[in-house]
């Protein structure tokens, strides 16, 4: 089959490799209808996510249609069509029975490599690096979905694939970002990142029921997409964010912020980029998280900073100070989609959220080493791509 | 470890290692003023050897001062002492007038401080016994498992189930009367087998094992269960000795056995979170990167993340 594997820094190849088979007498092989390529996606192309290996096929936003079960999977039969989710989570072990499926205790075969980085492993995500499992991803024709019983969830006809596709990942990941605010009436809640998932967390927070949502980006297309979705933007390369939250809020301060960035934040201004930059391009530190360090010091006294934008290792400069002396709550996570996705389904069914407005261009898969540097460069207002196999 | 176990000579070691990152980085800095303070200064070589003895100085305050048990490294010192006089005793045969009384000085003062680290060495070698337990290699590792502890108890006390997690092991077979006949594969393929028997056992808490005959290395085991608070399932705790000839010949053993690809600790880990995997989702889960499940070599080398050839 084809897949598009990731080959080093910078370079992704749409390969012939073996297809996938049962491994697992919990497995279900899916025939991937369309797949998407993810902002987190960008952080291993840009080498800055560990233990990737050469020839690692990428993508965990896919779905498709079931070709194969293994013996114990009496939930699919060949022919259903399925979304899967990001997080390989088993259903048995303490962590999933309490929802918690992204740090699922028993997905992960190469948990010791985790340990080594993290303390305690999370669970094994698709395509995304042998410290989570080395799995293959779903930017492919065909791909095995271990659990089978437990992740995917079954689509009826009468959706597109492009409004439910997003249900593996960047819907529920901006729906949780939301969620861990505890938005009450009233709320104003800041969004760092107007990508895809920041653009679902601002929808989300305006249907958690947030007086007043703050996008906060450099690309004024994509602050376009927040500001339909009813958002007050903000380009941090034109406004100082800390002031201008601060004047908005008279004073106080969002009560929620959400960082949908994560690790590779830009700063508007040249030398503290270049601090960060430096650093982690000569891996002193994995992670340049200036939005995070300025959600911090935005929030209101008391708030909650919600981050969802990935990280993966070890930052500099995190303000501690403002974070406890403010009585700050951090909260954080991989989502746990599967925990989303039958309520979600459910709101995309009522026409609540149409999360196919994202997508602002489609390929076919052999096309992803182009949409791969289009999307890391932000040419033609990239926002999403979608990918057919 | 052991409570009397002597931090002084720990300190003492780190005061060395200071010290060495002192002279280290003097010599590295100004090897042509350290020549001449030690009167060496008219040989062409002078100026590189004391860089070098400045690099071996650093590397000394690397290990003393980067080591968590500083003390058993101030031999590497009193080895490089041992150079130092030796290089400095043929510079002395080699000199008359000023230079050679600087360097009879110089040697005095290495002589005084080979005395102090050749004090500290033996110091450090006297107390690892009181460091050290009886046995090189004593593993133990714990997981909390979410079943009924009658469950997780019944499935270990057959100790035919063990292969399916314990990744190094290629069968064992019970021979009756709690005896069982355990074969390994060991380092270079090679197989081992041996006679165990089951010592203690007290159903839903306790199982406790040692191999009685052909085993080439002694083992004995334990296994405990206990119910973990709040209705988390049933925490296993497991503790396995080696009978390692003491002192260095364990020593030499377990660092051939890691040259090897062995490492116990992290290997009893996975089998443990394979007994997991096992008892909660029915079977070893595997990854196209570790197809054989969790296995603490292929950890080191992974598979690319993509389906392998039929």
């Amino acid at each position: 089959m084809k897949a598009n594997c990731w080959m080093g820094r910078n370079t992704v190849e749409v390969r012939e490799v073996p297809d996938p088979r049962i491994l697992n007498a919990r497995d279900a092989i899916v025939r991937v209808t369309s797949t998407a390529i993810c902002g987190s996606d960008l952080h291993l192309y840009d080498g800055y996510i560990p233990t990737m290996k050469k020839g690692d096929i990428l993508g965990h936003e896919f779905m498709g249609e079931v070709v194969e079960v293994g013996q114990k999977v009496s939930t699919l039969k060949v022919g259903d069509r399925v979304v899967v989710p990001f997080p390989i989570a088993c259903g048995n072990c303490i962590a999933c029975e309490h929802g918690l499926y992204s740090v699922c205790e028993n997905s992960n075969p190469n948990a010791g490599l985790a340990e080594k980085l993290m303390g305690h492993a999370p669970a094994g995500i698709f395509g995304y690096s042998h410290m989570l499992g080395g799995y293959p991803g779903g930017q492919a024709e065909y791909a095995r979905v271990p659990f089978a019983d437990v992740g995917p969830i079954k689509i009826e006809n009468g959706l597109t694939d492009e409004q439910v596709l997003f249900l593996s990942d960047i819907l529920p990941t901006g729906w949780m970002g939301a969620e861990m605010c505890d938005i009450k009436p009233g709320d104003v809640i800041a969004v760092w990142g107007a990508g895809p998932v920041g653009q679902f967390a601002v929808a989300s927070a305006f249907l958690m029921g947030a007086e007043k949502v703050i996008s906060i980006d450099r690309f004024p297309y994509r602050l376009k997409r927040a500001e339909r979705a009813g958002a007050q933007t903000l380009n941090y390369e034109e406004v100082d964010v800390l002031d201008a939250l601060r004047e908005i809020t008279a004073g106080r301060g969002p009560d929620g912020c959400i960082d949908a960035v994560g690790m590779e934040a830009h700063h508007p201004t040249g030398v503290v980029h270049a601090y960060d930059r430096v650093k982690q391009a000569t891996r002193m530190e994995t992670e340049r998280p200036h939005a995070l360090r300025e959600a911090i010091m935005s929030c209101r006294n008391g708030g909650t900073v919600s981050v969802i934008g990935v990280y993966g290792g070890l930052l500099d400069k995190f303000p501690m100070g403002s974070l406890m002396n403010r009585s700050l709550t951090l909260r954080s996570g991989q989502c746990h989609v599967q925990r989303y996705l039958e309520p979600l389904l459910g709101r995309i069914r009522n026409g609540d959220i149409d999360p196919s407005s994202v997508v602002s261009h489609r390929m076919r898969l052999e096309d992803a080493p182009r949409g791969y540097e289009m999307f890391k460069n932000k040419e033609n207002e990239c926002n999403k791509i979608v990918l057919t196999p | 470890m052991s409570e009397e176990y002597d931090r002084t000579t720990d300190r003492l070691a780190c005061a060395l290692g200071w010290a060495s990152l002192g002279l280290g980085a003097v010599q590295l800095a100004a090897p042509d003023a350290v020549s001449r303070i030690s009167g060496v200064d008219d040989s062409a070589g002078a100026r590189s050897a004391v860089s070098l003895v400045g690099a071996r100085e650093l590397f000394h305050a690397g290990v003393l001062l980067g080591s968590r048990e500083p003390a058993p490294w101030v031999w590497t010192r009193v080895a490089g002492d041992a150079l130092d006089l030796m290089l400095l005793g043929r510079s002395l045969a080699d000199r008359t007038g000023w230079r050679r009384q600087r360097v009879a000085a110089v040697m005095a003062a290495v002589a005084g401080i080979t005395v102090v680290d050749l004090y500290t060495a033996v110091r450090a070698n006297r107390s690892r016994g009181t460091r050290r337990m009886e046995h090189p290699m004593d593993l133990h590792a714990a997981i909390t498992i979410n079943r009924p502890r009658k469950k997780v108890y019944r499935h270990w006390r057959d100790v035919e189930n063990l292969p399916r997690f314990m990744a190094h092991l290629e069968s064992v077979e019970t021979t009756g009367d709690g005896h069982s006949h355990w074969k390994v594969k060991g380092p270079l393929k090679r197989t081992v087998e041996w006679e165990a028997e089951i010592v203690e056992d007290h159903p839903d808490e306790l199982i406790s094992w040692r191999s009685t005959k052909g085993a080439l290395v002694g083992n004995r085991g334990f296994v405990h269960f206990s119910d973990a608070p709040g209705g988390r399932g049933t925490e296993v705790r497991v503790k396995l000795i080696y009978d390692l000839p003491g002192g260095k010949v364990g020593e030499v053993g377990m660092a051939l056995a890691r040259l090897l690809g062995e490492h116990p600790e992290q290997q009893i880990r996975d089998d443990l979170r394979r007994f997991k995997q096992v008892m909660e989702t029915g079977e070893v889960v595997r990854s196209e990167g570790s197809p054989e499940g969790t296995l603490t070599s292929r950890q080191v080398r992974q598979r690319p993340a993509q389906p392998a050839m039929r």
